[in-house]
């Protein structure tokens, strides 16, 4: 994972609550074996019409006014559903480096933070406000600040979010979590010898 | 079984038995985990980590794998193999054989007398037991708290940590009782149970925490009921639920492969015995239904948590003070083509599917057969009956349940998760509507442009007889 201290970027919203992992990156999707190339499978149902070719000139992130946006606005609880981190993957994959919402589901935030996609949970008053200025002027742009967990409006307004430590360890020194629990294994060892294991499947 | 005299939730015990190290400022607690269930769709990337980094799988022998999602419920051909016709299903199924065998894991490939739904096979082996932690890399993991067993959905990332460490970075959830006292009235059944939950709470209302449902109508739920209303915990937003293990859970799991015999079987069910909330424990929040309140339930919108009595009508929106809700509920009836104020029941419907970890074990078929037995699917109709596993296929069969289901129209395939996500090549078609016993009524999530009713099996087969929306009260 590669260190991530600030995004600054412009923003573009959909204003939708609930938005699920389905919509986020459809089944049909998931055959693949690796992470890569699933950003043209970010809001596929959304993006195109029925044919599944044409885009839909009606979905925000068809508008070349909106081409190029990092950070994306959503309505409440996103990412909620599966627990396919192909929905990181695609969002990554089709530019995003945060999503802003009032409140996410919990496997889509543990999976976007692994992957360096970072969830900035705001209040309700700055997600419509965050709404109307993405709506009015497509070149609004906002910056985000991991180490003093600050979002920054272009009014200048200055917004804290919650982040646990541990995550903006890793976010701001691109560690992953894994090497953490590799370090762990004499503890992992003295677990294991205090407690018999109860099925095994090898068996 | 209190800790320095401090009353414990069921929770709690689980979780503090399983922390190899406590959550700190700097750090989420590490857990050790009991069982690891995995599926061709969110571990290729996972395993391909461990290739990279050089790592082995630390303890195969607490890992099993299943092929459910991408394959085919097409029936067997002459030399009784299921063909994949789907090149890149086929891809991922043999990347999964390949890195089950390369890492030492045991795996039932499709079409094996063993193979299934991850989230069916575990309890039917005995895999399941109370007390245990158990994850997979898929939502529904949730499930397995049927048994007293902390069980949750983890992301691909966190697979790849648990093959290589058995362990997992966790924070902390809360705790929320869900008490469902009373008894159910005849033709309401566990299904209806959690989704008059889900409406009720809606479907962001358990962020954070693990749910414990507890109640008289709970107790009084078989295993596969109670499997069902954990199964849906996470459509509640909450990543686990648990019920508290008791008689009828010992009952379930005695003689089944894995589970404990003799000795072993006396010494674990003395610590199982131990494991439900002490009396006076308390919880972050709790919420209390009655279950003779409780009629037949159905979704009419695009997430769970749009659901109703069967005999209510769709919402207005203009009803609706919140500005998002308001929006959310505009947006569901127009892809439902669906009006304000309309009744569901007696709306034409095109294909019943029965099947999914939610409703295909075999007290799902038995109650759904006997339902259809002598009676016949509309004309109008596409009626699926998916198995959950090979076992349960075998019993039904044994049983004659697929005679019944064949003599009424009804087609019966093979195991899998087939229509619950529509990677397989069953799925709606654009437009169409379906009355479904699996868990989600998303946009497209049973193919894209599919309008989805999730009811009970028997609301789902009282439906598929009369070729529209139907309450199976008014048929029993
Ligand atoms: S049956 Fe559906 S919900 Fe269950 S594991 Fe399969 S795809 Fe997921």
């Amino acid at each position: 994972m590669e260190k991530l201290k600030q995004i600054q970027g412009t923003i573009v919203a959909i204003p939708v609550n609930d938005i699920d992992t389905d919509q986020i990156i459809p089944a049909r999707f998931l055959k693949v074996t690796d992470k890569n190339g699933l950003g043209k499978a970010a809001f596929c149902d959304w993006r195109y019409l029925e044919d599944g070719a044409t885009p839909n000139p009606d979905f925000i992130l068809n508008n070349p006014a909106y081409a190029g946006a990092s950070v994306l606005i959503a309505g409440n609880n996103f990412g909620c559903g599966s627990s396919r981190e192909h929905a990181p993957w695609a969002l990554i994959g089709a530019g995003f480096k945060a999503v802003i919402s009032t409140e996410f589901a919990d496997i889509f935030r543990n999976n976007a933070l692994k992957n360096g996609l970072l969830p900035v949970i705001v209040d309700e008053e700055t997600q419509q406000q965050l709404f109307s200025l993405a709506d009015e002027d497509p070149d609004t742009s906002v910056s985000v600040d991991v180490e003093a967990q600050r979002l920054t409006l272009p009014d200048g307004r200055q917004i804290q979010f919650p982040l646990d430590g541990f995550s903006k360890y890793c976010l701001l020194n691109g560690a992953d979590q894994l090497g953490y629990l590799l370090n762990l294994d004499a503890e992992v060892r003295d677990f294991e010898a205090r407690n018999p294991q109860r099925v095994e499947t090898t068996a | 079984m209190t800790d320095n005299g401090n009353p414990r939730t069921l929770f709690e015990k689980v979780w503090s038995a399983h922390t190899v190290r406590d959550q700190s400022e700097d750090s989420p607690a590490v857990l050790y985990i009991d069982l690891h269930l995995v599926h061709e769709v969110t571990s290729p990337q996972a395993f391909s980590m461990l290739r990279d980094r050089g790592l082995m799988v630390r303890r195969p022998d607490l890992t099993i794998g299943t092929m459910d999602h991408s394959t085919p419920t097409t029936p067997r051909n002459e030399q009784g193999i299921i063909p994949v016709a789907d090149a890149m299903a086929a891809k991922q199924l043999d990347t999964f054989t390949r890195n089950c065998g390369d890492f030492g894991i045991p795996m039932y490939a499709l079409g094996d007398e063993h193979q299934g739904i991850v989230h069916v096979i575990g309890p039917e082996k005995g895999l399941t037991q109370p007390g245990m932690t158990i994850v997979c890399g898929d939502s529904h993991t949730s499930t397995h708290g049927a048994f007293g067993a902390l069980a949750f959905g983890i992301g691909t990332s966190e697979v790849g940590h648990v093959l290589a460490t058995q362990t997992l970075l966790q924070n902390k959830p809360k705790t929320m009782a869900v008490n469902v006292e009373g008894k159910l009235e005849e033709g309401v059944t566990a299904k209806d149970i959690i989704l008059a939950i889900i409406a009720r709470i809606g479907i962001g209302g358990g962020t954070g925490h693990v749910f414990e449902y507890r109640g008289e109508a709970i107790r009084g739920l078989g295993m596969e009921g109670r499997m069902t209303v954990c199964n849906m915990s996470i459509e509640g937003g909450a990543r686990a639920g648990m019920v508290a293990p008791d008689d009828t859970t010992f009952e379930y799991i005695s003689g089944r492969e894995h589970a404990p015999s003799g000795a072993d079987w006396e010494a674990a069910l003395a610590k199982w015995r131990r494991l439900p909330t002490d009396d006076e424990a308390e919880y972050d929040q709790e919420i209390s239904l009655r279950a003779e309140e409780l009629i037949p339930m159905i979704t009419y919108g695009t997430n769970p948590g749009m659901g109703m009595p069967i005999t209510a009508a769709v919402p207005a929106p203009d009803d609706e003070s919140d500005y998002n809700k308001k929006t959310a509920l505009d947006k569901a009836l127009a892809y439902m083509d669906l009006q304000p104020g309309q009744k569901l029941l007696g709306k034409p419907i095109d294909v019943v599917f029965i099947g999914s970890c939610t409703n295909s074990r075999i007290s799902d078929l038995r109650q759904a057969a006997k339902f259809i037995e002598g009676r016949q699917v509309a004309e109008s109709v596409r009626m699926m009956v998916v198995p959950g596993s090979q076992q349960v296929k075998r019993q039904a069969e044994s049983e004659g349940l697929d005679a019944v289901f064949r003599a009424a129209g009804a087609e019966w395939r093979e195991a899998g998760c087939s229509m619950c996500i529509a990677m397989n090549g069953d799925q709606l078609a654009p437009g169409q509507y379906a009355v479904s016993t699996s868990n989600r009524n998303f946009e497209g999530r049973q193919g894209k442009g599919g309008r989805t009713f999730l009811a009970s099996p028997l609301t789902a087969a009282a439906s598929a007889v009369a070729g529209v929306v139907s309450d199976p009260r008014a048929m029993l």
